[in-house]
């Protein structure tokens, strides 16, 4: 789409290019995103990042040099039309940045808080070339967005023509999200089905408030429901209804966005023990259903040592969320070293500053328990770097006979996930892959010609931003197929 | 909105729901269960289907007032709506014809234990059925297990009812007189843990139906974990029900402590 708000050579944006030189705004430094100071960040659930100011933003869109071919764009899962909105924001027009943004994204909001950036669009920045740090598109991406929600200056989706087709999305989650938005706007009727009793899938019962609010999602939500989106809550797909009764219902397309919702254990000694939880468990207690906030019927335990096990981005959630909800001490165990830490440099950060600890390089072997069953020893194995492995990670090995056992009353476990079995195990005739995971061609298509599937059902445990792709490619997919099918005479 | 249409009382702690929730009275089989949610900051909460009325569009629930949110759900009045019901969740019971099959009920394990009966019955078993319960106020669903066994076995701790005893007394009479070709074990953890002691004595295939913590129900969180074969198992997708001998009922009843030892 080309037009006067992203086309690069209108008169606009030419004029901002000439306005200074390159040099200038190569001089000027990267914005410093404001934050809440961590001694009082951790005693509330208040959002940590707050967001630039309108100064700040104007000045980081002025460093964005405008590159007539941006490598950001390539780096970005659901292809922005990065230097556009930017070069928009710095125009001072900010719904039309935000429109911008919703023409690839129908979560810019969201993205702009939890996507990886260092790895994506930041990571193919001109700016890596001439060492210097990358214009922070992520901070601008949310700064455009929370600006034309709050000033209502957003230009409201131009609807569709209603095809009258309706389509089916199983989950509501990122890809779930996704996916919808493309259907929505191209005029499909499209309704989501959630087993939970909240729309949002890991947004809202996985990713914390001080992270990601509610409201922030709530109302990404509210701008698909304007644009036609239904959505069904505590409806299990394979179980409430089956895939034959979405068939009968006239449903021309289902995507299967799930989520990889069965946490990993390590299946060590104990680990059955009470105190010690699943990151998901701890954090749906947490996030979904309230617990420890007044008036939540749902309980947690909130210990006083709480050791999170695993050096992701859920790890770094989990962490964080003990430690406000009142842990004392709060330590990350992970069997590698810091370097080959997966979680976000920025999360790690957040929490060495709100005073977690890191003790890598040790793997948990055991749990002790109390006399009533309740975790109170952590029995550690020291572990040491060996040589790289396929992927490329050195891969981590025991030292033979070195362990210490650590005292702690609280264990999360958050070791990754695997694929929900819910799906393929209720309809006949879906491929699974060894790993569990749905099979699916190059179109996102299943075994089944009506389903598609997207999203860490069929990837396993990635990222929001890469379920959000692949709700965007199988929405154009079965588009196309749907549409090609009904031209035939 | 699921709509409760009748609401009546078994005892004074336990009563039966009839609640509106079309498409999971269609969908259901006996063994499913749903998670139900009522009011602001409710907790998610598993509730065995005892019974579905497809053309009313319904699904009976007897529910226990144990504890904050229990009771909650007993103070919903005919009319009244719950905020959430989900379901059916879990595996559904493996019905066949087995030849004589055993159901031993225990408290309000036997509002799940009735479709199993009743099932089982309809494909051509012989069901000799055990209830039990601590007095005659307690004894519930007595008439339907009746009606769809070939004998019942009533049994009171106090003897207020019934034959005095466990269920386990029943149960064993029931084994020592006749071959008895599967049992069926659902109540408390100790009392299913008791139940499939004895039956592995005789040598008995044994079913068990566990009701342990849950918070979403499709396999997300992990609460409801149990060892069963040396294996950790989630209840909520690869149960509810379990192989009794297998599985490690210590752990479990010490699992559903978890916040009650420890406010």
């Amino acid at each position: 789409m080309s037009d006067e708000l992203t086309d690069r050579n209108a008169p606009w944006r030419c004029e901002l290019r000439a306005a200074l030189p390159a040099g200038e705004r190569t001089a000027i430094p990267r914005a410093v995103m404001p934050m809440l100071p961590p001694e009082e960040r951790v005693h509330n659930n208040e959002e940590v990042n707050m967001g630039l100011t309108p100064q700040q933003a104007v000045l980081e869109a002025t460093r964005c040099l405008d590159c007539p071919a941006p490598g950001c764009v390539g780096g970005c899962p659901v292809g922005i039309d990065i230097p556009s909105f930017i070069k928009n924001i710095q125009r001072g027009d900010i719904g039309g940045a935000a429109t911008v943004l919703s023409r690839s994204s129908a979560l810019p909001a969201v993205c702009g808080r939890v996507c990886p950036q260092e790895r994506q669009c930041e990571s193919r920045c001109i700016y890596l070339k001439m060492k210097k740090e990358p214009v922070a598109i992520g901070y601008l991406e949310r700064y455009a967005a929370d600006t034309a929600r709050a000033e209502g200056c957003m230009a409201e989706p131009i609807p569709h023509r209603p095809l009258g087709i309706k389509v089916g999305v199983v989950g509501s989650g990122p890809a779930g999200l996704s996916f919808a938005g493309e259907m929505a706007a191209r005029g499909f009727d499209v309704t989501v089905f959630e087993a939970l009793h909240e729309i949002g899938g890991v947004l809202k019962y996985g990713i914390p408030e001080f992270r990601l609010p509610n409201s922030v999602v709530d109302s990404e939500l509210s701008r698909l429901a304007s644009m036609g989106v239904r959505f069904e809550k505590d409806t299990v797909v394979g179980k409430t209804l089956s895939y034959d009764d979405l068939v009968n219902a006239g449903f021309s397309g289902i995507f299967v966005a799930s989520g990889a919702g069965l946490p990993r254990f390590m299946g060590i000694p104990g680990e059955n023990l009470n105190g010690v939880y699943s990151s998901n468990e701890y954090l749906t207690r947490i996030n979904l259903m309230g617990a420890g906030r007044p008036g939540s019927m749902t309980p947690v335990e909130k210990g006083h040592r709480v050791i999170v096990v695993g050096g992701g981005n859920t790890a770094m959630d989990s962490v964080r969320t003990a430690r406000r909800m009142g842990a004392e001490e709060a330590i990350i165990v992970y069997r590698r070293s810091m370097e080959e830490m997966p979680a976000r440099v920025e999360e790690i950060h957040h929490a060495q500053q709100e005073g977690v600890t890191f003790m890598t390089l040790h793997n948990p072997i055991a749990y002790i328990g109390d006399d009533s069953g309740h975790v109170r020893l952590v029995l550690l194995q020291k572990m040491r770097l060996g040589e790289p492995d396929a992927s490329g990670r050195r891969s981590p090995e025991p030292i033979e006979g070195e362990t210490v056992e650590i005292a702690a009353d609280e264990v999360i476990v958050s070791v990754g996930v695997s694929p929900n079995p819910l799906i393929p195990s209720s309809i006949n005739g879906l491929e699974v892959t060894r790993r569990g995971t749905l099979a699916v061609d190059e179109h996102l298509r299943t075994s089944l010609p009506l389903l598609y599937a997207g999203g860490d059902i069929v990837r396993g445990g990635a990222t929001v931003i890469l379920a959000m792709g692949d709700g965007r490619r199988a929405a154009q997919a079965m588009a196309e197929a749907i549409l090609a099918e009904r031209e035939q005479p | 909105m699921f709509r409760i249409v009748e609401k009546s009382r078994f005892s004074e702690k336990v009563y039966r729901i009839v609640v509106e929730a079309p498409r999971v009275a269609r969908a259901r089989r006996a063994g499913h269960f749903v998670i139900v949610r009522t009011g602001a900051g409710g907790e998610r909460i598993p509730l065995t289907i005892a019974d579905a009325d497809v053309q009313r569009g319904t699904i009976t629930l007897i529910v226990q007032a144990v504890g904050a949110s229990t009771e909650r759900i007993c103070a919903l009045e005919t009319g009244d709506c719950f905020d959430d019901v989900v379901g059916p969740l879990g595996r559904a019971t493996d019905i066949g014809r087995r030849g004589t099959v055993l159901c031993c009920g225990g408290g309000v394990g036997v509002a799940p234990l009735l479709p199993i009966v009743k099932a089982m019955k309809e494909a051509g078993n012989r069901v000799v059925s055990v209830i039990a319960a601590r007095n005659k106020d307690l004894v519930i669903l007595e008439d339907e297990v009746r009606r769809w066994s070939d004998e019942l076995i009533v049994m009171t701790d106090d003897g207020s009812y019934g034959q005095k005893g466990l269920v386990t007394t029943g149960a064993e009479e029931v084994l020592q007189r006749e071959p008895v070709d599967e049992a069926v074990a659902i109540g408390p953890a100790v009392m299913m843990k008791y139940v499939a002691e004895l039956t592995r004595r005789y040598n008995v295939p044994t079913i068990c139906s566990l009701n342990t913590i849950m918070v979403d129900g499709t396999g997300m969180c992990g609460a409801c974990r149990v060892t069963v074969g040396g294996k950790t198992r989630f209840v909520c997708v690869d149960g509810p029900e379990f192989d009794a001998h297998q599985v490690d009922f210590d752990e479990m009843i010490m699992r559903m402590r978890a916040y009650t030892t420890k406010p």
